[in-house]
């Protein structure tokens, strides 16, 4: 508690209490009055409240674990790397309900190459806007941006997806991919083997687009909590606009910077609804970044609700496990990265 | 203050104008995509609502028109079961991080573990949902959805309330105690009573966003396209509808689809600009 707390009068007889040291009566009308019962009680019960949010997050793991436990006796660690080679068709394969086959792999690789794309794309531009909106921005623009920004970043992830499916998968394919494919086909990333327009290239578009605002409100959260005297510093050394952003500001906010990146990170590796309707849902690994893969978020969603056996139950469970964990260890990083600069400096600070 | 330097070099001069330049550039580049898809959105969704959309309940393949007044319904009782689980944890979590945990290490915890909470992935609660109430039911179930809702609603409306609390100045509750009111009356009749804009606009923005969570409701509600509001059965949800229809082959349902999106940011649009309106020129803004 930061405010004192201050002495309560018990019932009518408390004003008559001396001031310095409260009478025996008054101690024993406070303990077993009516206020004294009622709020210990509330406090524990609103603390009861707040200590159900580690209550929820103990809930996920334990069930989590304990479903998937059937995947895990048969696989063990194995289920995170292992390949199956076809007896028939000699052709690698990873996932397999049918047959049992039951690898992460190929989703791994896809949520990681598809959150990585999407960063590397949305990175620079994000924090692009942030300095723009910090430091340059007229003020009557500042306010319209930031509310845009919110408001991208509420919009529900199936939105964005119907917006993909329809209308950057036939834009892609059109336009952009042929382009990809001509320009950029000689380094085996780009290869014309995929008619659909959809693949890693589209998640990861969809992807960053959907974690910009995240990732450039943070940005800016963090930049505007760098005093004013920093930048005023550096000013009067002669610095350029330019420099007093790179040397008083970006320096100092990197921390923080780099925790935005992390969670807009998190979010990406976790995003469900708008990566399954366009990343192609096919559980293999292509070098090309204009092939079908799928994601761990995209496999549970697409198969769960008509899981063939226990097993293939047990094995989706075991994914969403994975990703919790992984999604849990990046949000709490980032987290902490942010905390660190922007802990008691003042949100307003110019 | 930055008008009063001189530019010493061609060189600085020149990178200062790139860096704006870029800066500028870059925004541009951001903003237009996300105005022409958030126009191409409202536009699309426009030119197919009607009238059945809102009273008629799917018809099956072939058939031209229906609409997704089960969706809606559905939408609805979900969001009824969440806010019966995430509204009194939620508030009651944020009366403790403002109102007692104050500057304890337990408070740091808490708000620490509701941030995490807060990122991690919606399909992974909908695992939850499906292995704490689906399995043991032996069905899918509106209760299952609920709950998986429910769950996501805490730290949110835990985290806006308790920011909605700390906005209430000491004044107000020392005037309370000072009056011999017991701390419990003054938190709920006074501190609580005095942030409730707040608090009810932040509840407000987390069923938005919950509004449109598709993920965890893929197999704990799974979808219906008959009318039903019984709590022990599959129910509608409008996300899980526009999934279906987008999805789908029919130029029909796809005109539905968008309607349904349009739906969903007509509702965040409402949700996001109650909070900014509450908490910038405030109702709050009264009492300090």
């Amino acid at each position: 508690m930061s405010q004192p707390e201050p002495s309560r009068p018990a019932g009518k007889n408390g004003s008559d209490a001396s001031k310095d040291s409260p009478s025996a009566v008054r101690k024993f009308l406070l303990s077993r009055g009516n206020s004294a019962v009622a709020d210990r009680s509330f406090q524990y019960l609103m603390s009861l409240c707040a200590f159900s949010i580690f209550g929820i997050v103990v809930l996920i793991f334990v069930e989590l674990i304990g479903r998937s436990q059937m995947a895990w006796n048969e696989f063990h660690f194995r289920f995170f790397y292992k390949t199956f080679v076809d007896t028939t068709t000699h052709t690698v394969q990873f996932w397999d309900p049918v047959n049992s086959h039951f690898s992460a792999l190929p989703f791994i690789y896809g949520t990681l190459v598809s959150s990585f794309l999407a960063l590397a794309l949305a990175v620079p531009l994000a924090i692009g806007v942030a300095v723009f909106l910090t430091e340059m921005c007229p003020g009557l623009l500042r306010g319209p941006l930031a509310f845009l920004t919110e408001l991208l970043a509420a919009i529900p992830s199936i939105v964005y997806g119907l917006w993909a499916m329809y209308v950057l998968v036939p834009l892609l394919r059109e336009h952009v991919n042929p382009f990809l494919v001509a320009s950029l086909g000689w380094t085996g990333l780009f290869n014309d083997d995929n008619p659909t327009g959809l693949g890693f290239v589209a998640a990861a578009i969809i992807l960053a687009i959907m974690i910009l605002p995240i990732i450039s409100s943070l940005t800016r959260e963090v930049m505007t909590a760098v005093p004013h005297s920093q930048r005023e510093a550096v000013l009067a050394l002669g610095a350029t606009r330019w420099e007093m952003i790179r040397m008083g500001v970006l320096r100092n906010a990197r921390i923080g910077i780099v925790g935005a990146i992390i969670l807009g990170l998190g979010r990406a590796l976790g995003e469900t609804m708008a990566v399954t309707m366009v990343i192609g849902n096919s559980p293999e690994i292509h070098r090309s970044l204009l092939s079908n893969g799928s994601s761990m978020a995209a496999v549970i969603a697409n198969e769960f609700a008509e899981a063939t056996s226990d097993m293939h139950r047990s094995a989706l469970i075991e994914i969403g496990l994975a990703l919790f964990i992984v999604t849990v260890i990046v949000n709490a990083m980032a987290r902490l990265l942010v905390w660190a600069v922007t802990r008691g400096a003042p949100a307003d600070a110019h | 203050m930055r008008t009063g330097y001189k530019l010493r070099t061609r060189f600085r001069a020149l990178a200062d104008h790139t860096a704006t330049a870029v800066a500028v550039l870059s925004t541009l580049l951001v903003v237009t995509p996300l105005v022409v898809i958030f126009g191409y959105l409202i536009f699309r969704g426009f030119s197919s609502l009607n009238l059945a959309f809102f009273t008629k309940v799917p018809v099956p393949v072939g058939e031209t028109g229906g609409g997704m007044a089960n969706a809606i319904v559905g939408s609805a009782v979900l969001l009824g079961l969440a806010s019966v689980i995430g509204v009194p944890l939620g508030i009651g979590g944020g009366i403790y991080l403002a109102e007692f945990g104050r500057g304890t290490k337990m408070a740091y915890a808490i708000r620490f573990t509701a941030d995490v909470l807060n990122g991690v992935p919606s399909i992974v609660m909908g695992l939850a949902a499906f292995s704490l109430v689906v399995l043991p039911q032996g069905h899918f179930s509106a209760v299952a959805g609920g709950v998986a809702l429910g769950i996501m609603m805490v730290p949110t409306i835990c985290r806006t309330t308790e920011e909605m609390l700390l906005m209430v100045p000491h004044a107000v509750r020392e005037a309370a105690l000072g009056l011999g009111v017991p701390n419990w009356r003054s938190v709920l009749s006074i501190t609580v009573k005095t942030a409730s804009p707040g608090i009810i606009t932040g509840c407000m923005l987390a069923f938005a966003r919950v509004a449109g969570e598709t993920a965890p409701l893929l197999f704990t509600a799974l979808g219906n396209q008959f009318w039903s509001t019984n709590l022990n059965e599959p129910i509608a949800a409008l996300p899980l509808q526009i999934y279906v229809y987008a999805l789908s082959p029919y130029d029909d349902w796809h005109r539905l689809a968008w309607a349904g999106a349009l739906v969903l940011i007509v509702l965040i649009v409402f949700a996001v600009s109650l909070v900014r309106y509450v908490t910038s020129r405030g109702v709050l803004k009264g009492t300090s």
